[in-house]
Order: structure tokens, then C-alpha cells, then sequence
């Protein structure tokens, strides 16, 4: 049973002219963009086609290396009594075994974004709070002697009562995860924008629902892998791994190794395959190997394994949410209220709870809602520890959003798309200013529905509904409307506080992006930044802006993202995460290579005795604009900052490096009343699908999807096509198949790729995609982030498609046929 | 008969990708870990070691496997190719290599060495496969970054060169 | 994971192999294509202390076809099968069922005797290997015998083999003229093992149809074509099976795919037959 592949559609571009009066406000530079904005195929691809890429695992270790295998718990709350490691030391090729106690006494717990005692260490300290909790780490000669060990340890646990279920574990009488908190429930935080009671008190209706979003996680096909060594002398650490960043976790592990950030030197490989958002998550293993290292007086290596990874690498937290709307009889909704229990599991790692309040800004996603009341609530459960996931908090929003838009069609018994085009935020309205405070940079919303449904043939979909339904099969239509943000404030988790503590702990906003652009002797550029790709296509892209600015080919522009927080710039926003790429990154190295630019312009100017501004950079030369004969070698104008500093024109620094940085400054810090602009740019997806059910399988089978995108402007289409078809790809699995599964003792039965089912090629059809363009004014490239849209949209909009065509109110994540079954089953089984 | 003791190494060849190599291996050491810490080449990725992602694949005396089902002992002998000898003979990137690049079939490229040993085998033998050979193939790997739609694009143009 | 120690042999010869088991009983192990033990060695839920491999041995490389049998021998891949022009005629169910097998990387690898070997209750083989009445052949330093289909799986993950025997081959008995073969299974992907999978016989007025997935071996029925209450035995069938719940599917689930199925999987085994 497999879904047949939608023929391969040609991309569609459509572009809106910035409206009068809203012309990009800062765009920075007036160069024509050859490269930028091209298809251009990739560089990774070159070394990574030839099995050349460089990760993690390929690079090479000192021979001293020590080889790590972890001791999980095997229950999900327990007191450990006792370790019994000897039988394990006595294995020829073992060489230590460290534990709790070790960890207790030399690190501190790691920092928490909460007050509460949640304590967290690298390995269980005293007690296991979740299946797979590290508690033993086994050091050998090699990989396989290290697991031969771990049979070998012999760990006594006292059983302890569970808290599973988010919303029983938030119950007063519920088993404590953390006695020292006095509660699971450990944070609860009400927010009111607007009138929201005054709107519900004189609304025509009032519809709610409750949407459960389930545990899963798009987790990489490459597993964590860290190499730690420690330096006796500076008394530093020295870390390779494939971490992603936020790098506003750097402190938190300088600080669980009570050492200085500096003496903690951190690097990411050139080559990741794969994170979205997971990666995150090997932080605690820095933490651990670290410390290992140092105690073995050797370098560790550990590579997770797939195991592992199912059992404890990362999960998205749970959401129950209930949200209410109150509308008028027309559709038009003039009120939302969100009541959201978080599930985070064991504890509650940095930067936890970030996807509760990621959105917080923009949770009337794309719809113009004045009155909003949000209550948002953390509870910990005896679960593995929640993480980033891509979309981060968004697929959370936008299914209970999305799944709320089709209700209340249903219940006013009117056409869903005229329930989303009757709320739209206007297109005049932009920039435009949501309730709880996001600024939404630009679109045309209801341009792009009409695009996308004209373009997109809403009418066959139709068709093909009332074809299949004539006939009696299940099938149904469904569409979601998702904003979809990029690049975070850094100050919205502080949002979790009161105005006063917020007052106490100091401001956090902005988002800063750092970038190096180099020019060598010979004129040859190399550019280093503060992202961690993990295939996004960054080295092609960057390479693409260089180019443009500097008037050269992208081939010519080396770009290495292996990052060294010893000699790299970086800053707590460095990594890749919430889609920073574009509006972050890439416009540091934008500005990098205009600072250079401006430079040799300067220098060539003196030799071509012409001003700068009459300069023209092309085609490896620098020339003036009226006349190419008039021309400097680009390396040639480069070879004199090198070579002759004396000639430098007045004031010019010697060398040719330069480093820029960026923050916008519309992310600012909570306001006193709680209104946070939570991203930077805000693009637009809109997506519609036909869906058929097998009346005897309950299998979903997806006959058409169409998904329009408004990314601003497009620095790859060929990339950002990329990120729509991986997301897409994703959130099919989520809508349909992926799930962290857990029995009623917490033990996890979804521990191999044989039960944690990622979908194949027989399980994605291709989407049809749509683009068009709505520069963000908030970027000097008018780009926006790309990455995570279809994560928010696919899930709501499959789960609309599968409730029109069941007729049921309340289809869970993932819709597998287990559960389909379960609803469109016949009340009376056949009887025996 | 031949009999390898567990707790010993034992010295192992096989040619790789038409060149004789050598090197040790305990019985259990899994032929993925002997290619790339043995022998250095770390084209060969590993996602999961049971036999589920593809992301180990290479092709073995002309068929394509799972290297993380497959003991390095068992390959003693054997002709294994893998990513590494892809490229044509001049260090250009073959028509698969390059249909890859064209259609954004890899992102990470962490599952790609293991398709493009898949997709080898198959045009190896079947020239002209049809979708369902296709996507029979390409449904034994998991990729997490594409959408496996640049994938599919790239091998229906292979299958439809001259 | 990385499997525990285990010593390794490498047989020449069958008598080799058989005199292995016989010393080493079921602390030996034997692996052909792996597929399944590897996996299972990676994730440390075998131990064996040696590992005899059989995947070279000519003698057990053949497949030929011997009185009214297919005769598979106990190294040769699914892909080797697979590839047999004549498969559709010699064995109609098998080229229905073994696409449905694992993937084209695992068919490479793994062998048909080994499918057998391992018993899984929802895997196409033995399924295939029950709703045909085959056999499998079994050796050891003591002798030979054959087993029938249904004496030979005993329940979930088990056989009757003996702790020395060696499994040489199994048979698939040849096409019967005018039978008609149909094969379904629904899985939650493909290429995944089945939740439930179904095959079908229609031959000379008389229906089998094997059911895996639900109950702890391959379950089969029989009945005339003329009986008209199909669905009563369908569903008398999906209860006898006594089906469990687990993380894909429920009992009831299970049931009402042997319900809904199984009349199209039958109609259509009927429909080839002439
Ligand atoms: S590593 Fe071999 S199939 Fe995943
Ligand atoms: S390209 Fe990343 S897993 Fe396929």
C-alpha cells in the first residue's frame, strides 16, 4: 500500500511589488545581484559526493584516544542504591568507569531557565528520572570492549512511582520528578492581550477544542559524536563535536565545568549530516566526556548510537492545548484563548522551555485577533528530556490553531477558506503588529491564498472530492495558514518571567551575527561564520553574496564553516536554529564583504585616481564604471594592502580582513505588558491537500499537496526548495507516523528505526510548490527564514483533510491507522 | 575450514574498489567499522546498525548490502566498492554523482554515499529501471533532509539516459 | 551496537557445518545472509559462542527445481530468487511475496532459508512456505529429514530444528496447473514486517488462505469454493487467531483486516485459477 507520486509540477514565482510608502527601509547596497538569487548548484555536493565529507567521525584522533559507552537506566524513576563497577574494571582494555559521584564532585548542575531545584547533571546523580538516563560511562581501548563492559556493571535501583501523562502528572497528587520542586508543575504564567473578556462575554459563539501534540523528533540519520581531550597545562578543555548551537549554551557548559568560557574550546566539523534542531542536545555529553577525559588523563571519543538516540538523544515536549475562540456568526474571530500544559520530561535542559514561548508573539499566527489570553504551563514528567525540534514550538501552535479554523467552520457550516481569508491579516497592514507583540516585517497573505489556490487548482481538488465521494470513498480536503518565523529574539524565553524578575536578571534581546571575510596576498577570499551547517547549502550561499560583492565567481570563494570557539568569532545566537541563516548569517557576511569592498574600492581608487564610488567590482577585476579599461586586478588592488601597508590610503587599517556584525534592532525585550516580538522575519505559507482514507486500512494515502511559500526574497531558489521538500518531508511524518511511544511503567517501545517509523520515499509524494516573494524590509538582503514552514503547516493541514474526510472532530498525531481504525470502526464488531 | 578465534585479530583482504587492501579484524568487528577505521575510508556512513536507514549500503561482489549487516570477516576475499570508487577514472563526478548535484538530491549528505551504491547496483543491472525498481530502491534508505524528491529526480534521469 | 565476542568458522563442506553444530549444539549459530542475526548480534540480543557460516557453501547455493518442488538451498539469497525468470511460473506466490520482503539492499543479502530459520510470525516466507505446504529439509551428523511447513515453525521465533541440525533447503512445491495465487499484506511501510499479511491458493474447487501477523506462526484455512458464507469463516478465522494489541496495531484492527482483505485476496486467487 503505497501513495502514488503527484507528477513533478514546475516551480512558480510570483513576486509583489513593495507597496508606496514601504520601500525596503535599510536595504545596504546597490550591487547587482549575479549570484545571489540563482539556483546554483552546491560545493558541499562536490566533496560530498565523493564520500569526502568531513563529520564528525571521520576526523582523525590522537592515538591516546579512549573509546565511551554509556550505562542507561533501564526504568523510568528509581533511586540508584549502588554501583558495582568491578567485574567491569577487570576487563583486559577497560581503563575507568565513571559515575554520578564523580560527576557530583566535579561539576555543578547545569544552569536552568527556571528557579526550581531542577537539577541536572551529565550522568544521574543519585536517582533516574527517565528510561535511558545515563548513568555509567564505561572508558576502553575500543567501542566493543566498552560495551562488553557495560554488561558487566551491575546497578541496584529502588522503583519509584511514575508521572507519565502530562496532564496527570500536573495533578497535586501526582509522583514528584523532583521533590526538591515541591511540584511537576513548575511553571504557570497568564498573559492577557486586548479585551480578551470583553470579546468572549459579546462574541456570537464560542468554539474550543483540545489538540494533544505528540512526542517525536526529526532526528538526524547521523548520531551525536564528541571527542574530548583536556590540557593539563592551561587547565582547558578542547572539544570536537556535532553540536548546532544556540551557543547561549556555551556558558551553561563552562559553568557545569566551572571553568571560564575560554578555557572551553569548542569545535563543530565542516560537515554535520543532519540536526534539525537535535543536536542541541549533545551538549550534556560535552559536559561528560569532558570531565571523563580529564579523569582518564586521555582523550575520550563517544559516538551515540542509533539506540541511544531513539531512547534519549531528544524529543519535541508534548503540548496539550486548549484554545477557544470567540467569533461572530459571520466567522469573523474577535478573541483566542490558549490554555497550554507543556510536557518537557525528566528536566529541563537549556534552552528549555523555548518552544513554549518561541511564538509567543505571533500566536494569532496569520490572522488579525486583537484579543488574545494565553495561560502557559510547564509540567516534567518521568520522560526523556525535551529539546529543539525544527519548527520548535510551532507545529505545537498552528495544529491546534489550524485544527480551530476548520472548526469553526464546521460549526457555522461555512467553507473553511472563507473562515481563513475573512480573518487575514491585510495586506496594508504591514509592517503589522500582532497582539502579543510580534512585528510582522511584510506579505500580501491574501494574495498568496489566491495564488495558491488559483495556481495550485483548488477546483480540481474539488473535483476529485466530490468524484471520490460520489463513489463512496473517504476523502477530504483540508488547508492551513502558517506564519512561519525566523531568527528568535534571544530575549523571548525571558518572557517566561515576571516584568520583575525580568528587571532583576537585566534585558536580553537582539540576535548578534558574526562573520569573517578574508582576502589573502594573491586576491584569494576564504570566509568563516557563526553557523553550523547541517546541509542547509551555506558554504553555496555565502559564497554567492561574496561573490556578488566582490565582483568575483562563487568557486572562487572558499567558505569553511568548521567553527572554533577559540578562533572564530561567535556570539550566544551563533549556530543554526529558528531559521537565523538568512536574515542573520548570511547578512553578517553581507556586510563583512561590503566592508571589504569598500576597502579596495578605496585602494583602487588611488590607482586608478578615480572616487571610490565610481568603481565597479567584475570579473575579477576593479574598474571604473564609464570605462573598463580603466582597471585594477581585483588581486592586485588586495596585494597591496598585503605588501605596501605605507600606501594605504589615510587611516586605513592594514590587512584585508574584516569582521561585521548584525543585530536588528526591532528584537527588542519584553515590554512591561509582555508583548515580545519573538522573530525577526515572518514569512507566509499557505497549504492545501486532498486526502483519501482506505476504508479497510485505515491507511491515509495523499492525492495532491500544494504548498505556497512567501520567504521574502530567495538567496538559492534551488536551496530554499530544499528546505520546503526536507520539511515537508517531516511533517508528513509527524501528521502520519512518528511517535515516541511509552508503556504505563515509562519504558520506551519505540527504540529502533523498526518501530520509530520515518517515512520512505513510498510514504512522501512530492508537493506542488508555489513561491512568491515579499522582501522583508527588516533585512538588508530582504530574505527571510525558510527552513521550518512545512513543519507548522503539514501536520495541521493533513489532519484537516483526514477530519473532512472521516466527518471526526478530533483526529490525534500521529493519524496512524491504528487510530483511524479505531474511529471509523463500526460501534459492533462481528461477533465470534 | 577456516576457524578465527574471537578475542584475536585476524588479518583480512578484499579489494576495494579495484584496489587489493588489507587489515585486522576481530570476528565481530562489523566490515562497516573496518572500512572506516581500519582502513580510513569514512565514505561508508553508519545511521543506525540495524539495517533499516541504508546509510552503510555498498555493493559486494556486485550487490548491494547493508555494511553494518555484514562482519569484515565475511568480505574477506571479496570485491566491495563503495562511494569512494565512484568518480570516474579521471576524479570527474560520474552521471549519477552529477545528476545528484543537479536535482539538490543530497542535503547533509549523510545518506547519500549509502543511494548512490543503491542506485549503482540497480542501473548495473537493469539499465532502464522503471519507477517502481526505482523507488523500490531508494524506499531501502531514510533520508531525513530531502524529501527523497531531488533523489527521484536524479534517478529518473539517469534511467532515461542514453 | 556492536555484537558481543563470538569465535567464527567458515565450513567448506556441509559435513563440515554439521559437525560444528554437532559439537557445539546451540551455543553454535548459524548465519547466512544475516539479516536478521546481525541485527539482532548488533543490539547484544544473541550471544552465540560461535558463528558458522554457511553463506559460501556451494552445495547449498543451488535452486533447482526436483520432482513437483522448487528446491531452494539454504544459501540462496532472495534476490538470487528474485531474479529467476521463470519464478511467476515455477512459484507464482513467491514472486507475489518476495518484493513485499524486506528491501532490494536486504534481498541481496538475506536467503529464503534463513527467513524460515528465524520464524517470525509476520514474514512473508513462512507464510509462503505454509499456504503451499512445503517443506524444509533439515541435516544434521545423524541424518536428514524433512519437515512440513506446519511441523516445522512451533511459534514465535521458533522451530523445530534441533540444536544440531543444519537447515539445507527448503521446498516450494511447483505450480499446480490451474491454481491461482493471490498475496496482500498491509504494513505500516513498506518494506516493513506486516501487521497482517494474507495469501491465498484457489486449485481444482478448494480455497487456502494463510494469515501472518496475528497468531504466533503462519495460520491456515481451507474450504471449498462453493461454501457461501465466506464471511462467517472469515470472521470465525480473525477470531481463532486470538489477535493482540501492540504499538501499530490493535486486535481489532488485526480482525478487520482479515475481514476486509480477505475476500478481495481470495477473489483474486480465484480469479487466476482456471
Ligand atoms: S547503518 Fe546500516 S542500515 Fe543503518
Ligand atoms: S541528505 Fe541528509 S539524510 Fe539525506
Amino acid at each position: 500500500m503505497c501513495f502514488g507520486l503527484v507528477a513533478t509540477p514546475p516551480v512558480r514565482y510570483n513576486r509583489t511589488t513593495p507597496r508606496e510608502g514601504r520601500e525596503p527601509a535599510r536595504i545596504m547596497t546597490e550591487i547587482a545581484a549575479r549570484h545571489v538569487g540563482q539556483p546554483t548548484e552546491r560545493t558541499e555536493d562536490l566533496r560530498l559526493l565523493r564520500g569526502r565529507g568531513q563529520y564528525a567521525d571521520d576526523l582523525a584522533v590522537s592515538p591516546r584516544t579512549v573509546h565511551a559507552a554509556i550505562l542507561r537506566s533501564p526504568h523510568a524513576h528509581a533511586e540508584i542504591v549502588s554501583i558495582d563497577a568491578k567485574a567491569a574494571l577487570s576487563l583486559p582494555g577497560v581503563i575507568a568507569v565513571v559515575t554520578g559521584e564523580d560527576v557530583q564532585a566535579l561539576t555543578d548542575p547545569f544552569l536552568v531557565a527556571l528557579r526550581q531545584p531542577l537539577h541536572q547533571w551529565s550522568l544521574a546523580v543519585g536517582r533516574v528520572r527517565y528510561v535511558g538516563e545515563p548513568v555509567a560511562l564505561v572508558l576502553a581501548d575500543d567501542r566493543y570492549l566498552a560495551e562488553d563492559a557495560l554488561d558487566l556493571l551491575s546497578v541496584s535501583y529502588r522503583e519509584l512511582p511514575v508521572a507519565l501523562d502530562p496532564a496527570e502528572a500536573a495533578q497535586e497528587d501526582a509522583p514528584l520528578v523532583h521533590e526538591a520542586a515541591g511540584t511537576n508543575l513548575v511553571s504557570v504564567r497568564d498573559f492577557s492581550y486586548g479585551d480578551p473578556d470583553g470579546a468572549f462575554a459579546a462574541a456570537d459563539r464560542r468554539i474550543a477544542l483540545t489538540t494533544r501534540f505528540p512526542r517525536h523528533s526529526y532526528m538526524p540519520i547521523e548520531n551525536f559524536v564528541v571527542v574530548a581531550e583536556y590540557h593539563e597545562g592551561d587547565g582547558a578543555w578542547d572539544v570536537l563535536a556535532n553540536f548546532q548551537g544556540p551557543y547561549s549554551t556555551h556558558p551553561v557548559m563552562a559553568r557545569a565545568l566551572r571553568v571560564p568560557g575560554a578555557r572551553l574550546r569548542l569545535r563543530t566539523p565542516r560537515d554535520s549530516g543532519g540536526s534539525f534542531g537535535i543536536k542541541l542536545a549533545v551538549f550534556p555529553y560535552i559536559v561528560l566526556m569532558a570531565i571523563a577525559a580529564r579523569m582518564a588523563g586521555r582523550p575520550v571519543k563517544w559516538v551515540e548510537d542509533r539506540y541511544e538516540h531513539l531512547l534519549a538523544a531528544n524529543s519535541c515536549p508534548e503540548r496539550v492545548t486548549t484554545i477557544e475562540a470567540a467569533v461572530r456568526d459571520d466567522g469573523t474571530i474577535t478573541a483566542l484563548r490558549f490554555d497550554q500544559l507543556e510536557d518537557y520530561g525528566a528536566y529541563l535542559r537549556a534552552p528549555m522551555p523555548g518552544p513554549l514561548y518561541r511564538m509567543h508573539g505571533a500566536m494569532t499566527g496569520a490572522y488579525d485577533i486583537p484579543n488574545l489570553a494565553i495561560t502557559s504551563k510547564i509540567v516534567v514528567t518521568n520522560r526523556m528530556p525535551a529539546g529543539l525540534v525544527r519548527g520548535f514550538g510551532g507545529p505545537q501552535l498552528y495544529f491546534a490553531l489550524e485544527r480551530l479554523i476548520q472548526r469553526v467552520a464546521v460549526e457555522l457550516d461555512l467553507d473553511p477558506l472563507d473562515v481563513i481569508r475573512k480573518n487575514l491579516i491585510p495586506a496594508h497592514a504591514f509592517p503589522y503588529r500582532a497582539a502579543a507583540g510580534a512585528l510582522y516585517d511584510s506579505g500580501d497573505y491574501a494574495k498568496a491564498i489566491e495564488i495558491a489556490t488559483g495556481d495550485g487548482r483548488l477546483d480540481d481538488l474539488i473535483r476529485r472530492r466530490d468524484a471520490a465521494r460520489a463513489e463512496g470513498r473517504l476523502y477530504g480536503i483540508g488547508f492551513a495558514a502558517v506564519v512561519e518565523p525566523g531568527m528568535s529574539n534571544m530575549g523571548y524565553l525571558s518572557t517566561l518571567l515576571t516584568t520583575e524578575a525580568r528587571e532583576r536578571a537585566g534585558p536580553k534581546n537582539g540576535a548578534i551575527s558574526l562573520a569573517t571575510v578574508n582576502v589573502d596576498p594573491l586576491g584569494a577570499v576564504s570566509v568563516s561564520a557563526d553557523c553550523m551547517p547541517q546541509g542547509q547549502g551555506h558554504e553555496t550561499v555565502l559564497a554567492q553574496i561574496v561573490a556578488d560583492q566582490l565582483g568575483l565567481a562563487p568557486d572562487e570563494i572558499a567558505v569553511n564553516l568548521a567553527h572554533d570557539t577559540g578562533k572564530d568569532p561567535w556570539s550566544i545566537a551563533a549556530g543554526t536554529y529558528s531559521c537565523r541563516f538568512t536574515p542573520g548569517t548570511a547578512v553578517a557576511v553581507h556586510k563583512a564583504a561590503r566592508q571589504l569592498r569598500d576597502k579596495l574600492a578605496r585602494i583602487a581608487s588611488n590607482t586608478l585616481n578615480l572616487r571610490p564610488d565610481d568603481l565597479v567590482f567584475t570579473g575579477a577585476r576593479i574598474q571604473a564604471r564609464d570605462n573598463p579599461d580603466n582597471a585594477v586586478a581585483f588581486a592586485r588592488a588586495a596585494g597591496v594592502a598585503h605588501w605596501a601597508p605605507a600606501t594605504l590610503p589615510d587611516g586605513m587599517a592594514p590587512g584585508l580582513r574584516e569582521t561585521a556584525a548584525w543585530t536588528p534592532p526591532e528584537l527588542a525585550a519584553p515590554t512591561e505588558g509582555d508583548h515580545i516580538n519573538t522573530s525577526l522575519t515572518y514569512g507566509f505559507v499557505f497549504d492545501m491537500c486532498g486526502v483519501e482514507v482506505d476504508p479497510i486500512t485505515a491507511q491515509v494515502r495523499i492525492d495532491r499537496y500544494v504548498t505556497m511559500h512567501d520567504s521574502g526574497k530567495l538567496l538559492n531558489p534551488l536551496l530554499a526548495e530544499g528546505q520546503v521538500l526536507g520539511a515537508f518531508a517531516q511533517g508528513v511524518g509527524t501528521a502520519l507516523h512518528e511517535e515516541f511511544v511509552y508503556d504505563s511503567e515509562g519504558s520506551f517501545l519505540t527504540a529502533t528505526f523498526a518501530d520509530y517509523l520515518v517515512p520512505t520515499v513510498n510514504e512522501v509524494p512530492r508537493p506542488e510548490i508555489l513561491h512568491m516573494e515579499s522582501p522583508s524590509p527588516f533585512t538588508p538582503l530582504g530574505a527571510k527564514g525558510a527552513g521550518e514552514g512545512n513543519c507548522l503547516a503539514t501536520p495541521a493541514c493533513l489532519a484537516n483533510a483526514v477530519a473532512d474526510a472521516l466527518g471526526i472532530a478530533d483526529p490525534q498525531l500521529p493519524m496512524t491507522p491504528k487510530r483511524l481504525h479505531a474511529l471509523m470502526a463500526a460501534r459492533d464488531e462481528p461477533a465470534p | 575450514m577456516r576457524e578465527l578465534n574471537g578475542a584475536a585479530r585476524h588479518r583480512i583482504g578484499f579489494t576495494l574498489n579495484g584496489r587489493a587492501v588489507s587489515g585486522w579484524a576481530e570476528p565481530r568487528l562489523l566490515l562497516t567499522d573496518f572500512l572506516r577505521q581500519e582502513l580510513g575510508e569514512t565514505g561508508t556512513h553508519v545511521g543506525c546498525e540495524h539495517g533499516i536507514c541504508g546509510a552503510c549500503t555498498i555493493r559486494i561482489d556486485g550487490r548491494a548490502v547493508r555494511g553494518c549487516l555484514y562482519l569484515a570477516v565475511q568480505a574477506d576475499g571479496r570485491e566491495v566498492q563503495t562511494v569512494e570508487g565512484l568518480a570516474d577514472p579521471d576524479g570527474a563526478l560520474n552521471a549519477l554523482q552529477r545528476a545528484f548535484r543537479k536535482h539538490h538530491a543530497l542535503q547533509c549528505g549523510y545518506c547519500t554515499p549509502g543511494l548512490l551504491m543503491s542506485l549503482t547496483d540497480l542501473f548495473a543491472r537493469t539499465p532502464r529501471p522503471s519507477e517502481a525498481q526505482i523507488l523500490d530502491v531508494v524506499g531501502g534508505h531514510l533520508c531525513r533532509c530531502t524529501g527523497y524528491a531531488g533523489i527521484m529526480a536524479a534517478a529518473r534521469e539517469v534511467a532515461a539516459e542514453p | 551496537m556492536k555484537p558481543p565476542r563470538f569465535d567464527y568458522v567458515r565450513p567448506d563442506t556441509v559435513e563440515e557445518a554439521l559437525a560444528v553444530l554437532a559439537d557445539f549444539g546451540d551455543e553454535a549459530q548459524v548465519i547466512a545472509g544475516g539479516q536478521s542475526l546481525m541485527a539482532m548480534l548488533n543490539l547484544r540480543l544473541a550471544g552465540p559462542r560461535v558463528l558458522v557460516d554457511i553463506s559460501r557453501l556451494e552445495a547449498l547455493s543451488t535452486c533447482q527445481e526436483t520432482g513437483d518442488c522448487l528446491e531452494i538451498g539454504a544459501a540462496v539469497t532472495q534476490a538470487d530468487l528474485l531474479d529467476r525468470a521463470d519464478l511467476a511460473e515455477a512459484v507464482p506466490l513467491l514472486a507475489l511475496a518476495l518484493p513485499h520482503v524486506g528491501h532490494a539492499q536486504t534481498r541481496n543479502r538475506g536467503t529464503v532459508c534463513g527467513s524460515l530459520a528465524h520464524g517470525d510470525p509476520s514474514s512473508e516466507l513462512p507464510l509462503c512456505l505454509a499456504a503451499l505446504e512445503g517443506q524444509v529439509v533439515l541435516r544434521s551428523t545423524r541424518g536428514e529429514r524433512r519437515l512440513d511447513a506446519a511441523q516445522f515453525q512451533t511459534g514465535l521465533l521458533s522451530t523445530a530444528r534441533e540444536a544440531d541440525e543444519l537447515i539445507v533447503a527448503a521446498r516450494f512445491p511447483l505450480r499446480r496447473a490451474g491454481a491461482g495465487h493471490a498475496f496482500a499484506e498491509v504494513a505500516r511501510r513498506h518494506g516493513d514486517f506486516a501487521i497482517v499479511g494474507l495469501a491465498a491458493v484457489a486449485h481444482d474447487g478448494q480455497v487456502r488462505l494463510g494469515v501472518a501477523g496475528i497468531a504466533d506462526r503462519p495460520e491456515i484455512r481451507e474450504w471449498p469454493f462453493e461454501r457461501e458464507d465466506i464471511d462467517a469463516v472469515l470472521n470465525r478465522l480473525a477470531w481463532d487467531l486470538d489477535a493482540a494489541d501492540d504499538l501499530h496495531a490493535s486486535a481489532r484492527y488485526r480482525r478487520d483486516i482479515v475481514r476486509g482483505l480477505g475476500p478481495k485476496v481470495i477473489a483474486e486467487a480465484r480469479s487466476c485459477a482456471n
